[in-house]
């Protein structure tokens, strides 16, 4: 019978089932800060963690992105990280480990994330690895605890949609504006309880820091998970990496992994056909990522709780929208190749409006160090913050104020998500970078771009603690 | 976990979608732990202003008594998977969230820590809403009776609304049963998966091949 790709993942990880679920083994459990609640369950119940070798923490959504910002609080979280793993014998990433960064950024980069595995951790957008061709996925602090106490978790397979896209992205969109276009189609509830396999051509043509981004946002989407089946540029991009399998083995698992894909007939739930074609740069307008326009378009005239939380009125153009600061950074947008196409639009120019830029991982700023490209963020006076969740979410001592308006690489334009009465526009870095130099939205298409040398590949970097 | 047969009380409307854990539980409050409880953050950047005050007019603050049934619109408990958005309803006091749709993590957050979750169509939720309105010269809010092992939410002048739930989790809200120690229990069979599974792809274990 013809399998999708999740259903050989499935299979291949399924311990038993019951009652219509099914216990499904954990390759990969990632930990931070939030993890507290999951440590006092089996702390309580005397219980030990069954594979510490399979589990890796990391401090990101606590970690200042100044010392000016840090505060005695969130140091108590990162803190109580460092000593739940430690009693666990659990490796984790602390504040001043070179491989420290935003979970979804960090573990990657460590080639912790690979095809065919299972991945979960207590954070809704652990989507992002199945960029691998892993089935990745958030679960709350119980299911946390129970991962730790088994190495496996009750699941049911979640049924299948297929998104498909054809063509190529046009000149000045990216990934991200890729899936805000996708939700714009399909809405916020769109793949409700479903995983999404990608397909087409324009997936295909995605490097794995796209493909992140993408599944990163699919999240947004309402699904469980994102997959995108693995191929060359998955196994170039972890070939090398410091914890992913090496030499003899590593060729093994290329073989194993290359038969993860779904077959001819194999049945999806729905499918959607997307033509990136019609992709433009994005703006969000409202408090739901589905409040989404090309920046060409207008606000429009509905959800007016919304638009009143946001201080816009309908028929307003979105490149006329006046903001207050900028962020660039998150686990969405904070790779090098993000901060490479900001820099594209920054180099040359001032700020009109204040940037704070967190690189996603301190591999990341320490690559942009040494190719210039964090030296033409501070020349045009943008704030080069340490890593981690930062701006993204209130709740590491950076927030944005009430009322203020704030262009935002990140993914989740909620209220209050940025800090209380903070109005969040979610678009692309390159996008970000031409509202922070003009003062309001704008269209990155009109803007001359710097040449800058394309970003470094995987083999060049350096991640040892 | 506090088993669920029935409940009983008021119930709360909050004509809303897209409600996100974010509005659930603000994560400036998170760092709290579970002995602490949540309940008094539930909603609060909706429910309180800038100085603290209660918002007037916001459902949650015209509740003479502490609803347990929350009635919202579509895709309740999006985004962030924090559990922490279900303490904070459970501590609040609230058993039950009927909604449109519901985003799937928190839905099983949601079981896990004695909340119900209840889907219903536009009608049903229609009917119920009219019901639980404030209504003028009464000052008791309505109250429902929600009996899970019937699936049925019903009161007199609503009738009865009937709903759907998955076996396996409508055993365990029952029973007030933990996975965690349910799942001890298939630890042999873990094992025995373990040998097989790390034998066939020793790549899986990290520095381990
Ligand atoms: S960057 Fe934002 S979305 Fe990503 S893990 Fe941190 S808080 Fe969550």
């Amino acid at each position: 019978m013809s399998q999708s790709i999740l259903d050989k993942i499935w299979s291949a990880h399924e311990i038993l089932s019951r009652d219509g679920s099914s216990l499904v083994f954990v390759d990969r459990h990632l930990l931070h800060e939030g993890s507290h609640h999951a440590f006092a369950k089996i702390g309580e119940a005397g219980r030990k963690v069954r594979h510490p070798e399979l589990t890796f923490g990391v401090a990101d959504h606590y970690a200042p992105s100044s010392e000016l910002r840090a505060n005695a609080a969130s140091a108590t979280m990162i803190e109580r990280l460092s000593v739940n793993t430690a009693r666990h014998g659990i490796e984790s990433f602390g504040l001043g480990d070179a491989r420290r960064g935003i979970v979804h950024v960090a573990m990657p980069e460590q080639g912790l994330s690979l095809p065919g595995t299972i991945i979960v951790c207590g954070d809704s957008h652990t989507a992002t690895h199945g960029a691998f061709g892993a089935f990745a996925f958030g679960i709350g602090a119980s299911e946390v605890a129970h991962v730790l106490a088994t190495q496996a978790l009750w699941q049911k397979k979640p049924p299948l949609m297929k998104i498909t896209v054809t063509g190529g992205l046009p000149f000045g969109t990216t990934a991200k504006d890729l899936a805000l276009h996708i939700i714009a189609t399909i809405g916020t509830g769109g793949a409700t309880g479903h995983a999404v396999e990608y397909a087409g051509e324009a997936i295909a043509a995605l490097s794995m820091e796209g493909r992140m981004t993408l599944c990163n946002m699919t999240i947004e989407m309402g699904a469980r998970s994102g997959i995108v089946p693995p191929d060359e540029t998955t196994f170039a991009w972890l070939k090398g990496r410091p914890m992913a399998p090496k030499g003899a083995a590593f060729e093994a698992a290329v073989e194993s992994w290359k038969a993860l894909r779904s077959d001819d007939g194999a049945a999806y739930a729905r499918e959607v056909v997307i033509d990136a074609g019609e992709v433009a740069p994005m703006v969000t307008w409202g408090t739901s990522p589905e409040q989404v326009a090309p920046v060409t378009g207008e606000v429009p005239s509905v959800d007016p709780d919304a638009l009143d939380y946001m201080g816009l009125s309908a028929g307003e153009a979105l490149s006329t929208i006046n903001i207050d600061r900028g962020f660039i950074g998150s686990c969405t947008n904070g790779r090098y190749s993000d901060l490479l196409a900001a820099a594209r639009v920054l180099k040359g120019r001032r700020l009109a409006v204040p940037l704070l830029v967190s690189p996603g991982s301190s591999d990341v700023a320490r690559q942009a160090e040494e190719t210039g490209i964090a030296e033409i963020f501070r020349e045009a006076g943008a704030e080069w913050g340490e890593s981690g969740c930062s701006l993204c979410v209130g709740m590491n001592g950076d927030q944005v104020r009430p009322g203020e308006r704030c262009a935002s690489t990140s993914n989740r334009n909620f209220r209050g998500r940025q800090g209380p009465g903070a109005r969040t526009h979610l678009m692309s870095p390159a996008m970000v970078a031409a509202a922070a130099v003009s003062g309001h939205i704008v269209d990155v298409r009109a803007i001359d771009l710097a040449d800058l040398p394309e970003p470094v590949s995987a083999p060049d970097v350096h991640l040892e603690a | 976990m506090q088993p669920f047969t029935t409940v009983s009380g008021p119930g709360v409307v909050l004509a809303r979608d897209n409600i996100d854990t974010d509005q659930l539980i603000p994560a400036r409050f998170m760092k709290r732990t579970r002995a602490e409880g949540y309940g008094d953050q539930l909603l609060y950047d909706l429910r309180f202003d800038e100085d603290g005050d209660p918002v007037e007019g916001f459902p949650l603050n015209q509740m003479s008594e502490r609803p347990v049934l929350m009635l919202a619109g579509r895709n309740f408990g999006c985004g962030s998977s924090r559990e922490a958005a279900v303490y904070a309803l459970v501590d609040h006091g609230i058993r039950v969230v009927v909604a449109d749709s519901f985003a799937d993590i928190f839905r099983g957050n949601a079981g896990k820590n004695g909340l119900l979750t209840i889907a219903l169509g536009a009608a049903e939720r229609g009917r119920l809403a009219k019901f639980l309105e404030p209504r003028p010269g009464e000052n008791a809010p309505a109250e429902v009776f929600v009996d899970l092992d019937a699936q049925e939410i019903s009161a007199e002048g609503l009738g009865t609304i009937a709903f759907d739930i998955d076996k396996g989790l409508k055993r365990r809200l029952l029973l007030g049963l933990d996975d965690l120690s349910e799942t001890l229990e298939d630890e042999p069979t873990i094992a025995a998966f373990e040998e097989r599974y790390f034998a066939a792809a020793p790549w899986v274990v990290p520095r381990g091949a």
